[in-house]
């Protein structure tokens, strides 16, 4: 079916919903480098006055990807909760938009509304919404979730502590998390990508992250971002995993380039659980998405990657995660072209996330052939402080070493503790309190490095000098 | 009683920009400075144009002969947004690549890539020791092929045209903000326009701080010798020594 809006008698017509969708949404680098982009911003705004007349249902009715071709479509349409939509099923776009903004729509109402909710629709309304629109409304959305730490609660920002080193040195992981812990970072999860993705550097890596956990007693948890198939296997030999990773996209095609799909993350998910480190009312799987990455693996139907973005949280929602971020500026320009760019996706990513009920954090990042800089992040931070995010991703000096990009620095965890107010998870403030690392109003005490006296048996693990 | 330990201690244990130090939630000024001027290099990496004559007139010293190349995309900006602009070979360089004669067991492709500075730095130098290594196995090196707005696949359509048993393509990597010169290498057997990058092997942070040219070559020597011995490359590689790379992934 073709869509179509008049404007000053100039007819624009849209030949199917997926080219609305398309052209509705607000420029990308990506989207043009697909072909599916508006030719300009009148073409853009005659796309969204359509998608916004258009009602809700119509994204029930019609698959922009068949469910018979593509399993992240069929677990769309077989978890949608006719019910749970009922209160907003007679609007349109348009007036979804205007009904999420009003005080009514409470925390408790946008909780319940989440399961009657889906990928395309949260993606429709984002994109006739205003920045200030996507922060507004994902404030009142709060999604907690719990490990060893509670995360999302109101007012708080937790921190995922990202350690990377080039070579996976134990040594150089160990240092660079004790810089983050020592900043106030690591309550969301202490993370590291390996730079290998062998079984004995993953296992190598978690029973590394464990001691030093153990030793320290931090409340958090600790994680390896290898491939989930290699956690599987870890779990299987016995190895202390706390968070069970992958990364994950919005078809079955690109998640197939990802190596996984739905039967393998149950497998991981079920592995996971048998372990019994996570409270049985917690969550412990962690998931990574990127608007631009169906797109790369040639696997996203026509389909925006916005759009393509909010259906990898369907597959993320069914894992009940206790932590999913967008590392939305690591994809490079010819996804998200500029600051502007990285910071409304930012902000997209966490509204549809926060809509569809899932514990939303984002890699506040960029690389250098980007036409980005560091006072795009300070941007981005603040507005998604504003917008509630969950937990955002610190390296030291905002330095990645391993990955080659820039995400925040731990001095950014800081400043929004100290100048937002934003504090992280209880248990973590209480823990850094008690070790010293803040004073009495939680405020940093150093930050040079200087280890406190409860770290001596941290610092036993540490080579020379601190030995 | 001692000092209490420090991290300051223990730079040396890694890259990461541990113990910078804080002002309530700010950055020492100096290294506020110093993280600024690493983006303005590496930024500087990415958005020179590589002088394609100096190149030229660099492997002409070494003895080499070569040819000079574009691709369809017309300038940084587009590089940038159109990588499948960047893969193909503009049509000027039809009538370069046939003069440069046909039939040769190897290709090498300097490719301006990400970063210009990696290749000013580095793409000669590898260059000429590859080409003294293929002597020495006795390849015939078709002349080198310095490729400008080049995305690594453009050593597909230029290997192709040479009729090469094997391109390797000599390119800029994306230039971290500690390092802005690596040079990255990617190697394939009986290269063709459209090979998906798992038909590819992949060497890279070339540099002076990182692998050395003297290593990267050796490494690039052994992939040749198995690929033509196996008669393919990437993913299907088998690698039975140790030291050969792996696949391309990106």
């Amino acid at each position: 079916m073709a869509y179509a809006t008049t404007i000053e008698g100039t007819c624009f017509t849209f030949p199917d919903l997926k080219s609305l969708m398309a052209k509705a949404t607000p420029e990308r680098s990506g989207d043009q480098l697909a072909g599916i982009a508006a030719e300009g911003p009148v073409e853009r705004l005659a796309a969204q006055i359509a998608l916004a007349d258009l009602p809700l249902k119509t994204f029930l009715e019609q698959e922009l990807i068949p469910s018979e071709e593509d399993e992240v479509s069929d677990l769309i349409a077989r978890r949608h909760d006719a019910e749970a939509f009922a209160p907003v099923s007679s609007l349109t776009v348009g007036a979804f938009r205007e009904w999420l903004l009003r005080t009514e729509a409470d925390g408790p109402v946008l909780a319940a509304l989440s399961p009657g909710l889906t990928p395309e629709l949260v993606a429709a309304v984002s994109k006739i919404c205003r920045l200030q629109d996507l922060v507004a409304i994902a404030a009142k959305r709060p999604v907690v979730t719990r490990f060893r730490s509670t995360i999302g609660l109101p007012g708080r920002l937790s921190t995922r502590n990202q350690p990377n080193h080039p070579t996976d040195s134990s040594e150089g992981i160990l240092v660079s998390a004790l810089d983050g812990l020592l900043m106030g970072s690591g309550d969301a999860v202490i993370g590291v990508n390996p730079a290998t993705d062998s079984l004995p550097d993953y296992i190598r890596i978690v029973e590394l992250l464990e001691t030093l956990r153990l030793r320290l007693n931090v409340p958090t948890q600790h994680c390896c971002l290898g491939h989930v198939t290699v956690a599987i296997e870890a779990m299987g030999r016995g190895a202390p995993v706390d968070l069970v990773f992958q990364s994950v996209a919005g078809s079955q095609k690109a998640n197939a380039g990802f190596g996984v799909d739905l039967t393998v993350l149950r497998e991981a998910a079920q592995a996971g659980r048998a372990l019994g480190r996570c409270p049985a009312d917690g969550q412990f799987m962690y998931f990574e998405t990127g608007q631009g990455s169906a797109l790369s693996a040639e696997a996203h139907w026509g389909v925006d990657q916005q759009t393509m973005e909010a259906r990898a949280y369907a597959v993320a929602r069914e894992f009940d995660p206790l932590l999913v971020n967008t590392v939305v500026g690591f994809i490079g320009p010819e996804y998200l072209y500029d600051g502007k760019q990285i910071i409304r996706a930012g902000l997209e990513d966490h509204f549809c996330g926060k809509l569809l009920g899932l514990p939303m954090g984002v890699d506040v990042c960029y690389t250098n052939h980007a036409d980005a800089d560091g006072e795009d992040m300070d941007a981005l931070l603040t507005l998604l402080c504003a917008a509630g995010v969950n937990f955002v991703i610190t390296v030291p000096g905002a330095d990645d070493v391993m990955l080659n990009y820039q995400s925040l620095s731990h001095h950014d965890a800081v400043f929004a503790r100290q100048t937002l107010g934003r504090a992280p998870a209880p248990e973590f403030e209480a823990w850094l309190r008690e070790v010293g690392v803040t004073d009495a109003r939680g405020l940093l005490r150093g930050g040079a490095g200087d280890l406190p006296g409860a770290f001596a048996e941290a610092s036993r693990l540490l080579p020379g000098k601190a030995a | 009683m001692s000092r209490p330990p420090s991290l300051r201690d223990l730079r040396s244990l890694t890259q990461a920009r541990i113990a910078l130090g804080a002002h309530g939630a700010g950055w020492p000024t100096a290294a506020s400075l110093a993280f600024g001027l690493d983006h303005a290099r590496a930024r500087e990496a990415v958005w020179t144009p590589l002088d394609p004559a100096a190149i030229r007139e660099a492997l002409t010293a070494q003895g080499l002969a070569s040819v000079e190349i574009r691709s369809n995309v017309a300038d940084r900006a587009e590089y940038l947004r159109r990588p499948d602009k960047g893969r193909t070979l503009h049509p000027d360089g039809d009538a370069v690549l046939s003069e440069a004669g046909q039939g040769f067991d190897l290709a090498i492709v300097i490719a301006d890539g990400l970063s210009a500075t990696a290749v000013a730095l580095n793409a000669v130098p590898a260059a000429a020791a590859l080409a003294a290594r293929a002597k020495r196995a006795g390849w015939s090196l078709a002349p080198l092929v310095v490729a400008t707005q080049a995305r690594v696949a453009l050593g597909d359509p230029v290997g192709a045209r040479l009729k090469a048993r094997a391109v390797v393509v000599l390119i800029g990597e994306r230039p971290g903000l500690s390092a802005s010169d690596s040079l990255g290498c990617y190697v394939t057997f009986s290269p063709e326009p459209g090979l998906p990058d798992s038909r590819r092997n992949c060497i890279s942070n070339i540099r002076q701080d990182g692998l050395s040219i003297e290593a990267a070559t050796a490494q690039m020597e052994a992939l040749l010798r198995a690929m033509f011995a196996q008669r393919l490359s990437g993913v299907g590689l088998r690698r039975d020594e140790a030291a050969l790379p792996g696949p391309a992934t990106a």
